[in-house]
């Protein structure tokens, strides 16, 4: 599975260390991992479930473009970073 | 009169209290954070809506008058709601009004209306006013969506509730919510064609503040000019004054339906005080005659701009508080006559209520 770390401006949401998720895509993992965290989900995904606009997501190092980054296909050792993007603020 | 504000402001959640020294001001909750409104109730629960950078509008609540805060949902836009939109900003946040004692309102950008009956644990879309067929005219005032800044439930009628939209005009409700109806006859916009300026659908209020004392009567800063309504706002009268007609903030004396408040600013592309001198205009005569306050504010070098949820008059119509867009806050204890300065370094301030 996927392993997603999240940035630490997320610390009050997420534990400590990489929480690992099933999924084909950058999209599937997060789905899976908020299922049944309503709260959660909506700091990384809008009202629709588009990513935000200020949060981007690195694959294996690769900071991927924001249009397609939920689509973007995973595998099982694939490393996810999810950050706020400093065009945020 | 009251002797505390809340402040909303684009660092944190400020508490500010008159001593016998004068005002303090403590940061009492999201510090760091964009704080776009708050509302307190009289039993001092209090709610704040944030607007994070990145991980967007959030609502929390405080049951201990501000001491610990617990994040409750947000209200959100549905997937199949028509448009695909996304909650923006939480603009405005208002109470049920005397009959409805559980209920909330929530204003926001793009331009939903959310309604809580549980004290904010659910939040439901008033879908009978986002799927009007007038809201394919809605634009944005100063963001990419149209939003609903001015929320006013009728103190006379459960059923009642009048909101406002920039860009999109002033709308009610009379049975609570089913059916939305377009009011605003008389209201004129110079941003669209001519044959167009009088649609009430694009219409530009910057904020409604109505009488509580007299319900029927409102006060209206527009886009383009300032107005008076006295039914409730289906009809509106322009009103001619000595100094700019421009600015962002109005509020209603509770009592007096003859006297309201607003902040003069060069209009349009512009936006600052004249001359770089803040002044505040009032008027004690529903509109015919006007006085320019100018005591105790500064008048050069001054660019201080009041937005919209920025100025507040107490439960008095005594004292009144305006905090700006560059931090600076002021109070004055006479209507207006007479300001003083309680602090020029907050955050920029973008809501102050006297609590």
């Amino acid at each position: 599975m996927a392993e997603i770390h999240f940035t630490s401006h997320l610390r009050n949401l997420v534990p400590d260390g990489p929480i690992a998720a099933p999924g084909l895509t950058v999209g599937e993992a997060l789905e899976n991992l908020v299922a049944g965290q309503p709260h959660m989900r909506g700091y990384v995904l809008d009202d629709q479930g588009r990513l935000r606009k200020h949060v981007c997501i690195f694959a294996d190092g690769e900071r991927l473009a924001h249009d397609g980054a939920l689509s973007h296909r995973i595998g099982p050792d694939t490393k996810l970073y999810v950050m706020q993007a400093l065009s945020g603020g | 009169m009251s002797d505390r504000l809340l402040v909303a402001t684009r660092k944190g959640l400020f508490r500010l209290e008159r001593k016998r020294a004068g005002w303090t001001a403590d940061l009492i909750g999201f510090v760091g954070n964009p704080v776009t409104n708050a509302l307190r109730q009289d039993d001092g629960v209090i709610f704040a809506a944030l607007k994070l950078g990145h991980f967007g509008p959030k609502l929390h609540r405080s049951d201990d008058d501000g001491r610990t805060w617990r994040e409750i949902a947000a209200p959100a836009f549905a997937a199949d709601t028509p448009g695909e939109p996304s909650l923006f900003q939480i603009w405005s946040l208002e109470g049920g009004g005397p009959h409805h004692p559980n209920r909330l309102w929530i204003g926001a950008i793009p331009a939903g209306l959310f309604r809580s009956d549980d004290r904010g644990e659910s939040w439901q879309l008033m879908d009978a006013l986002w799927n009007v067929p007038e809201r394919t005219r809605w634009f944005g005032g100063g963001y990419d969506d149209a939003g609903i800044h001015s929320i006013s439930p009728d103190p006379r009628d459960p059923d009642r509730t009048f909101v406002a939209i920039s860009c999109g005009g002033v709308w009610e409700t009379r049975d609570d919510g089913a059916t939305w109806t377009v009011l605003g006859k008389g209201l004129f916009a110079p941003y669209v064609p001519p044959e167009q300026a009088e649609d009430s659908a694009i219409q530009d209020p910057h904020r409604v503040s109505r009488c509580a004392a007299a319900p029927d009567v409102m006060w209206m800063q527009h886009h383009a000019g300032i107005y008076r309504s006295a039914d409730a706002g289906a009809h509106w009268t322009r009103l001619s004054l000595p100094c700019d007609d421009f600015g962002f903030a109005v509020a209603a004396h509770p009592r007096d339906a003859q006297t309201a408040w607003f902040v003069p600013a060069i209009k349009d592309e512009i936006r600052m005080p004249r001359d770089g001198a803040l002044c505040v205009s009032r008027t004690r005569d529903g509109g015919k005659t006007w006085q320019i306050m100018r005591e105790g504010l500064p008048q050069r070098d001054a660019y201080d701009l009041i937005y919209r949820h920025g100025f507040d008059v107490d439960a008095s119509g005594s004292r009144l508080a305006m905090g700006s867009t560059t931090g600076a806050l002021w109070t004055s204890d006479d209507g207006g006559e007479r300001w003083e300065l309680v602090n020029a370094h907050l955050p920029p301030i973008y809501a102050v209520s006297f609590v």
